[in-house]
């Protein structure tokens, strides 16, 4: 971040959500370079930014498309990278073609000529990273939307050098590790598949247990089995879904329904005060010992630093402890055990011994052994000749709306997102009064509250297909016309998620919280 | 490129540009500072770090000299020696450095220094900064500006060197300067995001967290009986690391370590000040 040339935000808003890796970004300006920030809304990033493009919610494919065929019309593309690294980039180039400056101005609100300017800009930076959040992923076509920002790094070979590359920066602190240890439907830890037999069976030999050969449910698809009542009963650890749910009336009902609901968390959440068996744990980072992985892919420790209160345990000690109420003993396991199994499990772990990651603050993975340093960044292959492994393919989307559409009827559109000192339901968050946290309020802007003859501070009904709600407004020159944004902070009193539509990517099972259509009413 | 360099009679070989007080350290040089910190760029306010120079007419900073080929240091010459003595003093006496980090204190022991050899007694007004209040405006923050030796430390945090909020800045010259927001007005209606980056660096305790105020102030902050774990701080993905310091199994201030590479120092809001939900009886709250 600090070296590159250029720094491209689209969909994340990191000096409130990510703020020092902003610093970071900040101090890469400070070094040359430029940076630029797309978003529907124009945020405290965009404020640094020197250039904003502030598209419509949810037009990021026919953006992203659109500055793909300019880099491709303007000839700027790099065909030594194309020719020698990618595949599929004639199919590409042959589905863009319509994608053409009017046209993108038309579906994204975006001035042609900002368009091409970002296009242009990417395409000639010497170095580019191309950084996005839940503003990319929250929606239905999520992987879609994360392909087609691929395609342009492929375009222009800002990948796998320094100063180079593409960014997702993750949302919660150990939300790459929970991936990177297995906690998905379809992968063991170290990102391997399930339903590979010779995988399976590694695990197998060292578990001493048969592994399930079918990839399992994700979040979304539980909650759909639980509406057709094929999944009755429900163990959630460290999540709230009661509060962070899309469609939030609807999830409650669903977990009301349940046969059995067991939650295991540090406090009692909404969805706790649900559950039938509450298991009271540690807090991770305070009172345990244990890793994380942050957005780098970089390994670090936690340490206890206090007892956990009352009755609390280890997340460890408790799964332990049911898994001894079920008839398998294993024992009194440290943290520290059962990260030396799994790195004889998990290939990119294998080097990463506690001892390291504590002589070296954090090692990233790939780490493959105890004299490797880990990977400051991946896909470096991607520049040898020829190229070591497989393409990287170029995998064209087509530009489809948000589910829920605007209307007569729902004439706004909402998005969501977060405020720099809260954080998702308010688990942690709502535990410490902040100087700086007002209560929530409706973002909208002045020319909507005139045409609805609303004052700032005025309390609205605010209506979606899905449910209503009760918000007082703040009137923000942060939303255009026609835009609206909460946070789902404080669900107690503005209960956002009742509005959000729970339509779900096929590929990732994200549901698009970042595009409900609502209609604001005066009380 | 390196450069070769004398430092006390014994020649060292030292990369080129760093600075000279970089390159003492590295020899296992213990040099005094307060307004040098090693995620901040040097400001050259406190003077406490100067070294003799051969060929230099005046004590140069070492915090912000750069090593050069053929240089002659001496680090603790009486010269050197008795400057720093005479600023600690002059420091000490115009404020209260009694709640400083540990290093400062103990600099001020090691050159004895003596602050009433300096005392105004009743004849002149205080410098403006000492004159305030403590200002107690908010939940999180106590500013006792009467502790401030303006080495611009948090100006520098709050502002490019980190935050880029510019909330805070030096106001006035001289006897009148003070740290101040934009017209003076209250911190929460100033700029400020509450990073407590300015707490951070703060050498003095000037700035610090209300919970170690009030632990203070009762007579109850005791820091034998605390300990400082590292950990990594329970929000986003980014991974700031977290020096927790706790005292009676709570959590009594929150800093970073200035060495890692990911948060250099620095936290947000939510790191510094919102890792109190541990504390929060799981079967009491929602």
């Amino acid at each position: 971040m600090e070296n590159t040339d250029l720094i491209v935000l689209w969909g994340s808003n990191a000096r409130e959500a990510h703020p020092i890796m902003f610093h970071r970004m900040l101090t890469g300006k400070r070094n040359g370079a430029e940076m630029i920030v797309v978003d529907p809304r124009h945020t405290s990033s965009a404020a640094f930014a020197d250039l904003w493009l502030g598209l419509d919610v949810g037009s990021d494919i026919a953006l992203a498309n659109a500055v793909g065929r300019e880099i491709i019309a303007q000839d700027l593309h790099n065909k030594e990278f194309i020719a020698n690294a990618t595949e599929g980039f004639d199919e590409y180039a042959a589905s863009v073609d319509r994608y053409t400056l009017d046209y993108a101005e038309e579906i994204t609100g975006v001035p042609a000529e900002g368009i091409a300017e970002l296009a242009r800009t990417y395409a000639k930076a010497p170095s580019a990273i191309l950084c996005w959040t839940l503003g990319i992923t929250e929606h239905h076509t999520a992987v879609e939307n994360v392909f087609s920002l691929i395609n342009l790094a492929l375009l222009c070979g800002h990948v796998g050098r320094y100063g180079s590359g593409l960014c997702p920066l993750r949302g919660q602190n150990n939300v790459q590790g929970g991936g990177d240890m297995g906690a998905l439907p379809n992968r063991l830890p170290g990102f391997q598949s399930v339903e590979d037999p010779a995988i399976r069976s590694r695990f197998e030999s060292v578990w001493g247990a048969p592994v399930p050969p079918k990839s399992g449910w994700h979040l979304a698809q539980m909650f759909e089995a639980m509406e057709s009542g094929d999944l009755r009963c429900l163990y959630v650890i460290g999540e709230n879904p009661a509060d962070s749910e899309a469609n939030a009336a609807h999830a409650r009902h669903l977990l009301t329904g349940l046969d059995h609901l067991v939650v295991q968390d540090i406090r009692l959440t909404s969805t706790a005060k649900l559950a039938d068996v509450v298991l009271p744990a540690a807090a991770s980072f305070a009172e345990t010992t244990g890793t994380v992985t942050n957005s780098e892919r970089r390994v670090q420790l936690v340490r206890a630093a206090l007892e956990p209160p009352g009755q609390a345990k280890d997340d460890l000690a408790i799964v332990s402890g049911v898994a001894s109420e079920m008839g398998t003993d294993w024992g009194e396991v440290t943290a520290e055990e059962l990260w030396d199994e799994l790195r004889t499990l998990s290939p990119m772990h294998t080097g990463m011994s506690y001892e390291r990651l504590e002589a070296n603050s954090g090692l990233r993975w790939p780490c493959g052994g105890e004299d490797d340093n880990g990977s400051l960044f991946l896909h470096g292959r991607l520049w040898d000749r020829p190229v070591s492994g497989a393409r990287a393919a170029f995998t064209f989307a087509e530009w489809r709306p948000p589910v829920d559409e605007l209307t007569e009827e729902y004439p706004i559109r909402l998005t969501t997102g977060r405020r720099l000192d809260s954080f998702n339901t308010g688990v942690q968050s709502g535990a410490y009064e902040s100087p700086i946290r007002n209560r929530e309020a409706l973002d909208i802007n002045e020319a909507d509250a005139q045409k609805l003859g609303i004052a700032d501070g005025e309390i609205v009904r605010v209506s979606s297909r899905r449910g209503s709600l009760e918000t007082p407004v703040r009137i923000a020159p942060s939303v255009h016309e026609g835009l609206a944004f909460l946070t789902f902070h404080f669900a107690d009193q503005v209960d956002t998620n009742l509005l959000v539509p729970d339509d779900w990517d096929p590929m990732s099972g994200t549901s698009e919280f970042k595009a409900a259509a609502i209609r604001i009413e005066k009380i | 490129m390196t450069a070769t360099i004398k430092i006390n009679g014994e020649e060292c070989s030292v990369s080129e540009g760093t600075t000279l007080l970089s390159a003492c350290r590295e020899q296992g040089i213990d040099i005094p500072t307060i307004c040098n910190a090693e995620n901040l760029s040097p400001v050259n306010t406190c003077r406490v770090c100067v070294v003799e120079m051969e060929g230099s007419r005046t004590l140069v900073p070492s915090c912000s000299r750069q090593a050069a080929e053929g240089m002659v240091i001496a680090t603790h010459s009486d010269r050197v020696r008795r400057s720093r003595r005479m600023v600690l003093e002059l420091l000490a006496s115009s404020v209260d450095l009694s709640r400083s980090e540990a290093d400062l204190l103990g600099w001020i022991d090691e050159y004895e220094a003596d602050s009433s050899r300096h005392s105004s007694g009743d004849n002149l007004d205080p410098p403006a900064t000492v004159a305030q209040p403590v200002k107690l405006q908010d939940s999180l923050y106590v500013r006792d500006y009467s502790r401030c030796v303006l080495c611009y430390k948090c100006v520098q945090a709050c502002g490019e060197e980190a935050q880029n909020t510019f909330a805070i800045s030096v106001a006035d010259r001289g006897f009148a300067a003070t740290i101040s927001t934009e017209f003076d007005t209250a911190l929460p209606d100033s700029a400020c995001v509450y990073c407590g980056n300015c707490i951070g660096v703060c050498p003095t305790g000037a700035l610090i967290f209300t919970t170690e105020f009030e632990l203070r102030e009762a007579g109850e902050w005791n820091e034998e009986q605390q300990k400082v774990t590292r950990t990594v701080c329970p929000y986003c993905g980014v991974g700031c690391n977290l020096e927790l310091r706790t005292q009676d199994e709570t959590i009594v201030r929150v800093t970073s370590p200035s060495d890692h590479e990911v948060s250099h120092g620095h936290l947000c809001i939510k790191g510094r000040f919102g890792t109190g939900f541990v504390k929060t009886e799981p079967d009491t709250e929602s």
